[in-house]
């Protein structure tokens, strides 16, 4: 069964990178961290008026979120690269695209984990009520994490090897989420208010929509820009 | 796998450089042909001039988008040098148009909105899509090898191609779900001549403009070549 062998690659690969993450904490910790105080920085810029954080809370946790998961999308290929890790893996047998999705399931456990830490928090510096519709604001979240997930890893896979990482991830990386940013933000926001302009499930469509294209467009180019 | 001693053809210039002064003195005629038969708008008066070179802006901006998808695809497909020159090309002009559209339209909106900046779904997906292109040839700036260089900025500039249309629905519906979209009004036919007029002198213009800068490049390129071949022991 090949098809069942490439799952255990990608298996093995998202295995190895969350062990490595969970051995040191280091890298983990300190994301999770940032992502708190970018809450705090948004927090003193929309100022303490109550309406209007809770206003601003799906913007500031989704932008907080972000900004600490391109530390992580750098880091996933950093480590490959310091001991020449990666060209090793090129080297086993199997299709590229196993590695991508290893890698990727790693980063969206990690930025998943991350995300549940900052809307947490969120939900109580922006004084946030829970609505009743929060199983679907959850969907959101998930959508949301994965496509960031997806393109921010296949972008990484590049930037993490150029010479200018740290600016050109975000460069490339923020142009590109701008919809997704958009869709989470807004559907989070309608159903944080309680929908009533029923406008939640149109952006839900948008985002599964850019989750589908880039997810198949990212593992079909995945190939070129590894071997490169 | 490109062979690094393989030499690298330059493309020769030919009749090109008449080519270039025959357009930019088409782009001159044509604006003086739309200057002097429209007349004033009855809203905005002599504004309506600035129509004549933002509108053409947008259009070729999209062309020179178009042909960046084009040949990044081609390129991936064949490997071939060439089209990786060109698309970076076409990146480099359309950026320069799609940056042009966007000044020109703040130059408008100043008078006629009162404002430099209106989060309208069309300003805003225009300067997305100009990040997405300093993002590409940002890229190809800190890359210094080749087949890596050509092969990243071609998955760039694909993704980037694919997500105009989303952009542009995303930000589409930001607005319209929330404020009033912004209403189109219908043009008088001399409007559209000399607007059509201009777009065309202007293609001519984007394709001297993106010869020039792939000629260049591809001095650049047998330059790398050359030395490459010569650092191998390579005879040429």
């Amino acid at each position: 069964m090949a098809f069942r062998d490439e799952l255990r690659r990608v298996r093995a690969i998202a295995w190895k990178d969350l062990t490595t993450e969970r051995r040191s904490k280091a890298g983990f910790n300190s994301v999770a961290a940032l992502g708190i105080t970018m809450l705090i920085l948004f927090g003193f810029a929309l100022g303490p008026d109550p309406e209007a954080l809770r206003h601003a809370a799906a913007g500031a946790i989704w932008l907080s979120a972000l900004f600490a998961g391109v530390l992580a999308f750098n880091r996933s290929y950093q480590v490959e690269l310091e001991s020449g890790a990666l060209d090793q893996l090129l080297l086993y047998p199997g299709p590229r695209w196993s590695i991508y999705l290893g890698k990727l399931l790693a980063n969206l456990l990690f930025v998943g984990l991350i995300l549940v830490i900052v809307i947490l928090v969120g939900i109580a510096l922006f004084q946030v009520r829970i609505p009743a519709a929060w199983p679907q604001l959850l969907g959101v979240f998930v959508l949301g994490a994965v496509g960031l997930v997806v393109l921010g890893t296949f972008y990484a896979a590049m930037a993490s090897r150029s010479r200018a990482r740290e600016v050109l991830l975000p460069l490339l990386l923020f142009p590109m989420l701008v919809p997704l940013l958009l869709a989470a933000i807004s559907a989070s926001r309608a159903l944080l208010g309680g929908d009533v302009m029923h406008e939640a499930g149109a952006w839900v469509k948008l985002l599964a929509a850019y989750d589908l294209i880039f997810l198949v467009a990212t593992l079909w180019a995945f190939e070129y820009v590894i071997e490169a | 796998m490109t062979d690094p001693t393989q030499t690298f053809d330059v493309p020769r210039s030919g009749k090109w450089p008449v080519f270039g002064i025959f357009s930019l003195a088409a782009l001159v005629a044509t604006q003086v042909f739309a200057f002097l038969t429209s007349p004033p708008d009855v809203n905005m008066g002599q504004l309506e001039k600035i129509l004549y070179v933002h509108v053409p802006a947008a259009w070729v901006m999209f062309i020179c988008f178009a042909m960046v998808l084009v040949y990044s695809l081609r390129y991936l497909w064949k490997e071939r040098e060439e089209d990786d020159l060109l698309a970076a090309a076409a990146a480099e002009v359309g950026a320069i148009f799609n940056g042009l559209t966007l000044i020109l339209g703040m130059i408008w909106g100043k008078p006629a909105w009162g404002v430099w900046w209106v989060w309208d779904a069309r300003l805003t997906s225009t300067l997305v899509l100009f990040l997405v292109f300093v993002g590409y040839l940002a890229l190809r700036a800190f890359i210094e090898d080749p087949q890596q260089r050509g092969r990243w900025s071609a998955a760039v500039g694909i993704l980037g191609a694919l997500n105009v249309p989303i952009v542009w629905m995303s930000v589409t519906w930001w607005r319209t779900l929330h404020q009033l979209p912004s209403s189109l009004n219908s043009m008088a036919t001399i409007y559209w001549v000399g607007m059509f007029a201009n777009f065309g002198a202007m293609v001519l213009v984007m394709s001297f403009f993106i010869r020039r800068r792939y000629e260049a490049a591809a001095v650049t390129r047998a330059a790398e070549h050359a030395a490459q071949a010569r650092a191998l022991g390579g005879s040429e």
